[in-house]
């Protein structure tokens, strides 16, 4: 344990006048599991993208470090390298399954993808991890051939996430990967990740505005109010315990079951 | 054993709480508060009901945050510093120094009873296997009958919950444990079960602090009597030397 | 390239330039033409030009054809094999008459073979140049629609979604189902349409002494394999790249080595199986 697997100094965003995220910076080390919570427009999902690659921030840096390769300031690597990144060390699973998937091709293609993009050239042995990933999710594998616009939410979701962890990713993004499921599928879905995750020792970088889904899932936790965070800490810490007065109220505001 | 040495050491601590919804009111709850614990010991928090002997507890387990003093403990021959640690410190030690039984269940959504008790082994690398033998054998000591193993404990009676909680706190052989009423809503035979095994836990070399109300519990496990007082009893006097 | 002037325009259509196109049009075209066969594969974008026939019957050919025609050529034009199609007829005779060149049907006389859909049986030598009629230049568009991102794949070479269209395949019908258009791999870096020629033409196209030029009308792209290009139609170690074969034999010249059409020649549904290249086919009567 050397060095953060990623690392945000000082990351910043305006969309003209508006601030979407300032100054946020944290350590995410390995096998860690960072939940950033806050309300709608608060900014998690624009520092989501930012620390992702996906959005060149006005200020601050993000520095990963790679397998082999030592490690690298996020958006200053060719284009090339970034997005080869993003498809073998990282995985990003978005709240819209239909935007993580492609819906006209098999289950199977989908998940094979990355396997073909890094040179996979055997059939067989393509469509065999893909099976493996299908149980692995939960997904019958007998399902291999049909396209995810005939599969539910939940597995739906559940694909997109085989989908970004069969190139063995390090560090995964995840847009709010529970919203808009029903409960009875968020709480496979939850087991499901909070298994994988472990399992695999992956570290994630978590957005959501379910604390109970934050408190299930993470490990710590970055509270960010009007794209500032105001406090960040443990989870257990943060949400028993909560200091500042917006995570007060926002903890306050679940209802109890 | 070195038992001269503790495994556990808080000079100072202190902790409010600041309620930001009623104007910013600050409630003082613990000031001043030092203690050690050794392996082999088990303290018994006391104290009037709301002197903050669970906020005590909570605050050693870093799920409170205090506001000062120091909370050490010993980990690979050396102090850790939990006030004010990385979460990831915090973490390793409660992964693999410090355990932690609170009164209620935090079930998890599917996750039958065996696999909840048996997690905390398998996260720190036990075969699964294993893990769910020691599992099952603790169940079975706390008196949950095998047709309950394999169900999530969501349905369970508060009672069943509790020992689920128990035994998978207990699963691990933390050198520190912190029981908050681990005996709370227990039938007398249950507690029985829970009683010799924390007194197992102690005579193998455990550290332990617990809040015990059932004085019978008490005088069954506890080495030691710490007075948990609440901060308005206390004269400022006493505090001068500990403020910082 | 044949020199070519301003005068220089066929004596009963006074009022066109050689060729067609007017000097400049054909000089932005060669342009193209050269950057494309400096970079095999890939796609050049070009001014296209509204052609007296409709995007989709060789707007793209045609241009690229009239851009390098001179009077020293002698042109061949075919569809789908055929000398005889009407679009074929047209195409030669509208060369004839603005660029007084010879024409030819027989595939060893031409110096340039304008072709839809194949690639003639009579193998090409040095010095031929094949121009293809493409209605759809990008490979990747069925499996990617934004133009900016099937730049950045082919930019980057990450052509796993390519891959991914033949797994379907083959998870949908057992194998690779693709017979024509069937993508290829050029000199090892872009991954081209061939245009909708069989796949049996595919392996025609490998390390061809031919140059072949692509040109896409509609779309206003460009593209070109050089001579002695390598040419590579993609497939799977586990489910090899092949071409089709026939039972049948050609019913007119018994070739069993050519890419047969099938056809039914009677009202009870009698079939024949005939060759798709006629001058091929004839050569052999």
């Amino acid at each position: 344990m050397s060095a953060p697997l990623l690392s945000a100094r000082g990351v910043g965003k305006r969309f003209g006048g508006r601030v979407a995220c300032h100054d946020v910076s944290f350590d995410l080390w390995r096998g860690e599991v960072l939940g950033i919570v806050g309300e709608s427009g608060s900014g998690k999902t624009t520092l989501l993208n930012c620390l992702a690659g996906r959005l060149l921030p006005d200020s601050g840096s993000v520095t990963y470090e790679t397998k082999s390769a030592g490690s690298v300031d996020v958006h200053r690597l060719s284009e090339a390298r970034r997005r080869l990144l993003a498809r073998t060390e990282w995985g990003f699973v978005n709240q819209d399954a239909r935007e993580g998937l492609r819906m006209g091709v098999s289950a199977g293609a989908n998940i094979g993808e990355r396997l073909m993009a890094v040179g996979a050239r055997h059939y067989g042995e393509i469509r065999g991890q893909a099976a493996d990933w299908m149980t692995r999710v939960e997904i019958d594998v007998e399902r291999l051939d049909d396209r995810p616009n005939t599969y539910s939410g939940g597995m739906r979701q559940r694909l997109q996430i085989a989908r970004n962890l069969v190139s063995n990713p390090r560090l995964v993004f995840m847009d709010e990967p529970t919203g808009g499921l029903d409960v009875s599928v968020q709480a496979r879905l939850l087991d499901l990740l909070r298994g994988l995750v472990e399992g695999l020792h992956l570290s994630v970088v978590l957005v959501t505005h379910d604390l109970g889904v934050a408190r299930l899932l993470t490990h710590r936790l970055m509270v960010m109010q009007g794209g500032t965070v105001v406090e960040q800490g443990l989870t257990d810490q943060v949400l028993d315990d909560p200091q500042h007065p917006y995570t007060q109220m926002l903890v306050a505001s679940i209802l109890p079951v | 054993m070195t038992s001269s040495q503790p495994a556990l050491r808080v000079t100072g601590l202190a902790k409010s709480f600041i309620v930001h919804a009623q104007g910013g009111l600050s409630l003082p709850v613990l000031r001043g508060v030092s203690l050690a614990v050794s392996p082999g010991e088990c303290l018994a928090l006391v104290g009037p009901s709301g002197a903050g002997k669970s906020t005590l507890l909570r605050s050693l387990y870093g799920n409170y945050r205090a506001d000062s003093g120091s909370i050490r403990v010993r980990q690979d021959d050396e102090w850790t510093e939990l006030v004010g640690a990385e979460p990831r410190t915090v973490l390793d030690v409660r992964h693999r120094t410090m355990g932690f039984v609170s009164q209620f269940l935090r079930v998890i959504p599917r996750v039958s009873a065996v696999d909840v008790v048996a997690e905390p082994l398998r996260r720190r690398g036990t075969d699964p296997f294993e893990a769910r033998q020691r599992a099952e054998f603790l169940l079975a000591m706390l008196g949950i009958p095998p047709r309950l193993w394999a169900l999530p404990p969501a349905t369970f009676s508060g009672g069943e919950q509790q020992r689920v909680n128990i035994a998978r706190s207990l699963i691990v052989d933390y050198p520190i444990l912190l029981l908050d009423e681990p005996t709370a809503s227990l039938d007398a035979a249950n507690r029985d079960g829970v009683v010799e095994l924390i007194c197992q836990r102690r005579d193998a070399g455990a550290a332990i602090v617990g809040i015990f109300h059932d004085t019978d519990v008490r005088d069954a496990v506890a080495t030691r009597v710490h007075e948990v007082l609440p901060p308005s009893s206390i004269p400022p006097a006493s505090l001068a030397g500990v403020s910082a | 390239m044949p020199d070519t002037t301003i005068q220089d325009t066929s004596p009963q259509d006074g009022a066109y330039n050689y060729g067609y196109l007017d000097e400049q049009t054909k000089r932005m075209i060669r342009r193209a033409i050269l950057k494309a066969v400096a970079v095999p594969g890939y796609q050049v974008p070009f001014g296209g030009r509204e052609m007296p026939l409709p995007y989709g019957w060789g707007t793209g050919g045609i241009q690229v054809t009239a851009a390098i025609i001179g009077r020293e050529d002698t042109l061949k034009v075919i569809d789908q094999g055929a000398d005889d199609t009407t679009n074929a007829v047209s195409i030669r005779r509208f060369f004839a008459r603005v660029a007084q060149v010879a024409t030819t049907t027989h595939t060893a006389e031409a110096t340039i073979i304008q072709t839809r859909h194949r690639v003639p049986e009579t193998p090409l030598t040095d010095g031929q140049i094949l121009v293809f009629q493409v209605p759809i230049p990008e490979p990747l568009r069925m499996l990617e629609p934004r133009e900016t991102e099937t730049r950045t794949l082919h930019a980057l070479s990450e052509y796993g979604v390519m891959q991914v269209s033949l797994y379907e395949s083959i998870a949908r019908h057992g194998r690779i189902a693709k017979t024509y258009n069937y993508p290829v791999m050029v000199n090892g870096r872009y991954i081209m349409s061939p245009s909708p020629i069989p796949k049996f033409d595919n392996p025609k196209l490998d390390r061809s002494p031919a140059l072949q030029l692509y040109g896409a009308g509609r779309e206003k792209r460009i593209y070109a394999v050089p001579p002695h290009t390598p040419v590579k139609s993609l497939d799977f170690d586990d489910h090899p790249f092949e071409i089709e074969t026939w039972t049948e034999s050609c019913a007119l010249c018994g070739s069993t080595e050519s890419f047969l059409d099938e056809m039914i020649v009677d009202d009870t549904g009698k079939r024949l199986f005939v060759c798709s290249d006629t001058d091929y086919c004839e050569s052999r009567r």
